[in-house]
């Protein structure tokens, strides 16, 4: 018997390698370094990250796959690594001063977020259903020990514990899904091949997977029913993981969930939308609804991506190329904006987060103008008001629902965008039209965290006075879906 | 090459909003003769449009057009006619007078104050240039931002906050749907002629089946009729008037809620001209309710302030009645109320403004017998007065009087039951007046109040003359107006004309 080992090309998975070596050299830095020492590892992270996004932009572009047609390589994959590693690279800056202050500034931490990325960066480009599922795992265990960074912190504890056991749950169900998907294909779980296999195999045993995929890939976006654990774990993490999460896990479980289902599901179309149809306008609603009633910020935020995730399943329903187009703009301007919002909470919950509390944010604008501007800037993009790249965004997601003949889930979708404007603003008036509870004191303005906040803040104006450029990069990528 | 005279509108004000940024924030005397400065250029720059504009064509004038997102039909594309011509100019010549009228008013956060002012002028020159459904969508959603700060930061007190979310949460619910109906629109235009555009005058013209229509039309028509305010959609207008700051009224009043009735012209309209033959009696009914409930209910108000929200209320219905009637001396009339109403409740305002900065108070019972210690004051105000009841001489009454001319033309009883709306009218305004005005000055605290000084005379002074001008010579005004208008009666008639085949058509098509 001979074992042949197909031909494969490195430059592929250049991104992955990079991003790997690069944690691995963080560990070891930090153990080689003298106690205490910890300058090297974030910056050894954005060195990582900077060289993963110029392979990125070199491979863009190429098309087919690799890996014994185990990862595809095509723009889809392309534009989600650079959104990944632009929501990591955000989070290391803000997550200096941060640890910093909780004396939690571990080299482990960066290694992890590094992992992370490259777990969501194999969800975005596997071709294979298990590769989807390693990239998954690769993922979410790192966040799992992430969420739980302050040991010490009760509530830290409750979220990551939290997290992993339920996010097992979801794996789990996710696995199965694709077991049964195994059975009624006959043998494959290749992208590619599937729509072929299951055009002869057993419905009922098809449908049950999609099921089942729904609710692993629902898990992961934080959309209604399986969102229970999203405002704990958001609101007991480390702040700068919870934005982490809020971007990146999204992102990366919004690009396998579309790549799955638009790639191996199409002639099931009809079925999926069907349950996805009730499941966005479930999260929307409940999201925005239940966000009016938070008095913590990150809860608020919490509940805001929860309703974030239903309008990015409107995208995913219309399941035209728009769609996709709208999908990868949203998740981008997502990253953003709730970056930015999360950097403006770090900075003002400052002292370990004793100040999360919306009533904290009272009488921002006459103490700090600028911080309560760039605040307000990033509520207002988060509502989806012109001309930031919030309202681009929903504006391509609804078009994209009219488009497909979706105009009630449009209309529902406006209408809780107007909802969603009344916690944002919640958060403005108290920084411009509330006098200040106490006196806030000295914000210190930690220059990373400030660069973040400038940088979103920019990037939020101009992809969203300019979406073209944008636009065109996404509608470059979706030619990776024929049938749509 | 022409120079971009409307583009320079738009973004003038934006450049000046970043000029205050560098400005020391103390110095509140600085950034209000700044801004006073800035709002003064842009209102010469705004006159060659006057000047220039050739009022013998219906086309559009003046007209920039840069792609934008050229992938998905969109296009920076902007121009004016006759409708949005006079909007423009209300607009940039009643900046500087506010601009003026918060020189004592506001003096604290002037600085964010004059950034939101010019901000907001920017929205609203933007709204009134679009010509592309895109981008007149972002305007007029900017718009609204500054506007809700200017009520919920610089309102009074006690109920701002209310009063601002209240305002913001109307009008977006409105223009939500409004965005689902532009899509629907580009969609459909889309497929039907094979080039997907939000190019306005492209969409004009395009046989849509009435159903669509139907719901389109519903779809604006909400958002614009938010704006106006029409009845019943008005509850907003009281609140947010009462609790704005003096400026932020006169700009609500003015331009803001002209926004609403440009809307119906520029778009609801011509875009579903089926549809819109189809719903005159409805909106017809509604304006006619606006005109006689607003009237009634200005009666009974104890708070100068919400009298004047009220009357507007009463006022914009007769320019919905105007514009509804698809006549020449309706539309007409309904475009020079639209004017009319901007320089009579905004000086109306102003002098609700000036007495509330002296007394602290707008109730009608704390005054009495002003005239006595402030005559200059009295004066104004009585001109003001009777142009608003739409005295002959002064310019309410040329607007009343063609809206009413129009009105009779097409159906007698909606005019016959507006026409109360005018006599209504001359009781409140008179009532008030009396009350505020004559008679003995019953509160001690009247007694020694200041008159008006330069400054505030200076600011009624261009007010009254336009008030007088329009009401001696109103075809200066109308002359501009009159090609557009023609041109607007004649595919409105059109498409009555049409009406029935589209009918026939649709029903044909129904299954």
């Amino acid at each position: 018997m001979t074992l042949t080992i197909p031909t494969f090309n490195l430059e592929s998975i250049g991104p992955w390698i990079t991003l790997s070596i690069f944690a691995i050299a963080i560990l070891l830095a930090d153990a080689l370094s003298p106690k205490g020492n910890r300058a090297a590892a974030p910056i050894l992270a954005l060195a990582g990250l900077a060289v993963a996004g110029i392979q990125t932009a070199s491979l863009w572009g190429k098309t087919g796959t690799d890996f014994a047609r185990m990862v595809y390589v095509d723009n889809f994959s392309f534009f989600f690594y650079l959104v990944f590693i632009l929501g990591t690279g955000l989070t290391v800056l803000i997550s200096l001063q941060y640890l910093k202050d909780y004396g939690k500034n571990l080299a482990e931490y960066y290694a992890l977020l590094l992992f992370a990325t490259v777990g969501m960066m194999l969800m975005a480009a596997g071709s294979h259903l298990i590769m989807i599922f390693l990239g998954l795992e690769v993922m979410s265990i790192a966040v799992y020990v992430l969420a739980g960074l302050f040991r010490e912190d009760a509530r830290s504890n409750e979220a990551a514990l939290k997290y992993l056991i339920l996010g097992a749950f979801a794996s789990a169900f996710l696995l199965f899904g694709m077991a049964m998907l195994y059975g009624a294909a006959g043998g494959t779980l290749f992208l590619n091949d599937l729509p072929a296999k299951l055009a002869g195999g057993f419905k009922p045993l098809t449908l049950l997977a999609i099921a089942l995929l729904i609710v692993g890939f629902g898990f992961k976006v934080a959309s209604v029913p399986f969102h229970m654990w999203t405002p704990d774990v958001y609101e007991g993490a480390p702040t700068s993981v919870t934005a982490f999460m809020a971007v990146g896990v999204k992102a990366a479980a919004f690009a396998a969930f579309a790549r799955v289902f638009f790639l191996a599901f199409p002639a099931l179309q009809p079925d999926w939308t069907m349950v996805l149809w009730v499941v966005a306008v479930a999260t929307m609603t409940l999201g925005n609804i239940v966000a009016i009633a938070q008095t913590n910020i990150k809860r608020m935020l919490a509940y805001s991506s929860i309703a974030h995730a239903g309008y990015l399943l409107v995208a995913i329903i219309a399941a035209n190329q728009l769609g996709v187009v709208s999908l990868m703009y949203y998740l981008l301007a997502y990253t953003l904006m709730n970056l930015g919002a999360f950097g403006v909470v770090i900075l003002i919950g400052r002292q370990k987060d004793s100040y999360l509390s919306i009533y904290d944010y009272a009488g921002l604008g006459a103490q700090h103008p600028v911080l309560a501007a760039s605040m307000a800037l990033f509520m207002f993009a988060l509502a989806g008001i012109p001309p930031t790249a919030g309202f681009v965004g929903k504006f391509y997601v609804f078009s994209a629902a009219v488009q497909a003949g979706y105009i009630w889930l449009a209309i529902i979708g406006v209408m809780n965008s107007v909802v969603s404007v009344y916690y944002y603003l919640r958060i403005t008036v108290l920084m411009y039209m509330k006098p200040a509870e106490a006196d806030l004191g000295p914000v210190s303005f930690a220059p990373a965290v400030t660069a973040t906040l400038a940088l979103t803040a920019l990037g939020i104006m101009l992809i969203g006075v300019f979406p073209g450029f944008i636009y065109n990069l996404a509608m470059n990528s979706v030619k990776v879906f024929p049938g749509l | 090459m022409q120079l971009p005279i409307l583009s320079i509108l738009v973004f003038f004000p934006v450049l000046g909003a970043v000029l205050l940024g560098f400005l020391n924030r103390k110095d509140h005397r600085l950034l209000k003769q700044v801004t006073l400065g800035i709002s003064l250029a842009e209102f010469v720059f705004s006159l060659p449009l006057w000047f220039r504009f050739d009022s013998q064509t219906a086309a559009m004038q003046f007209v920039e057009r840069y792609n934008w997102l050229p992938q998905y039909g969109i296009s920076y594309y902007v121009g004016i006619d006759g409708f949005s011509l006079l909007l423009i100019m209300l607009s940039t010549f009643l900046t500087p007078i506010c601009v003026l009228a918060t020189w004592t008013d506001i003096n604290h956060r002037v600085k964010e104050f004059m950034i939101c002012l010019l901000t907001l002028m920017a929205g609203m020159l933007g709204v009134f240039v679009a010509l592309d459904l895109f981008l007149f969508y972002v305007f007029w959603e900017v718009m609204l931002i500054p506007m809700y700060l200017l009520i919920g930061i610089w309102g009074n007190p006690a109920r701002r906050v209310y009063a601002a979310i209240k305002f913001f949460l109307f009008t977006m619910f409105g223009s939500v749907l409004m965005l689902v109906a532009i899509l629907v629109l580009y969609f459909y235009a889309g497929k039907a002629t094979g080039t997907y555009t939000f190019d306005l005058l492209k969409l004009y013209g395009l046989n849509i089946p009435f159903q669509m229509q139907f719901w389109m039309f519903l779809a604006f028509g909400l958002a614009f009729a938010i704006k106006v305010p029409m009845f019943p959609f008005h509850t907003w207008l009281p609140d947010a008037h009462t609790e704005a700051p003096t400026v932020g009224s006169v700009i609500l009043a003015a331009v803001l809620l002209k926004m609403g009735t440009y809307g119906f012209l520029r778009f609801n309209m011509p875009l579903f001209p089926q549809a819109a033959h189809y719903f005159v009696p409805l909106f017809s009914i509604l304006a006619v309710i606006g005109i006689v409930y607003g009237a009634l209910v200005s009666m009974v108000q104890k708070d100068l302030k919400r009298l004047v929200a009220f009357s507007s209320v009463s006022h914009l219905g007769f320019v919905m009645l105007g514009l509804f009637t698809f006549n020449a001396p309706g539309v007409q009339g309904g475009i020079i109320q639209m004017i009319n109403h901007g320089l009579s409740t905004g000086a109306l305002f102003l002098i609700v403004g000036m007495i509330y900065e002296r007394r602290h108070t707008r109730m009608i019972a704390d005054f009495g017998g002003l005239s006595t210690p402030m005559p200059i004051y009295a004066t104004i105000f009585m001109i003001v007065t009777l142009s608003s009841i739409g005295l002959p001489g002064l310019n309410g009454f040329v607007g009343e009087f063609l809206i009413l001319l129009g009105a009779f033309k097409t159906n007698m009883t909606y005019a016959t039951i507006a026409a109360t709306g005018v006599i209504f009218a001359a009781c409140y305004m008179l009532w008030m007046f009396q009350r505020v005005m004559f008679g003995e000055v019953t509160n001690e605290k009247n007694k020694d109040l200041q008159d008006l000084s330069c400054r505030e005379i200076a600011i009624f002074v261009p007010l009254l003359l336009f008030i007088v001008w329009i009401g001696v010579y109103p075809s200066t005004f109308l002359n501009k107006t009159k090609a557009t208008t023609d041109n607007f009666v004649a595919l409105m008639e059109k498409a009555k004309a049409t009406k029935v085949s589209l009918f026939h058509g649709d029903k044909g098509d129904a299954r």
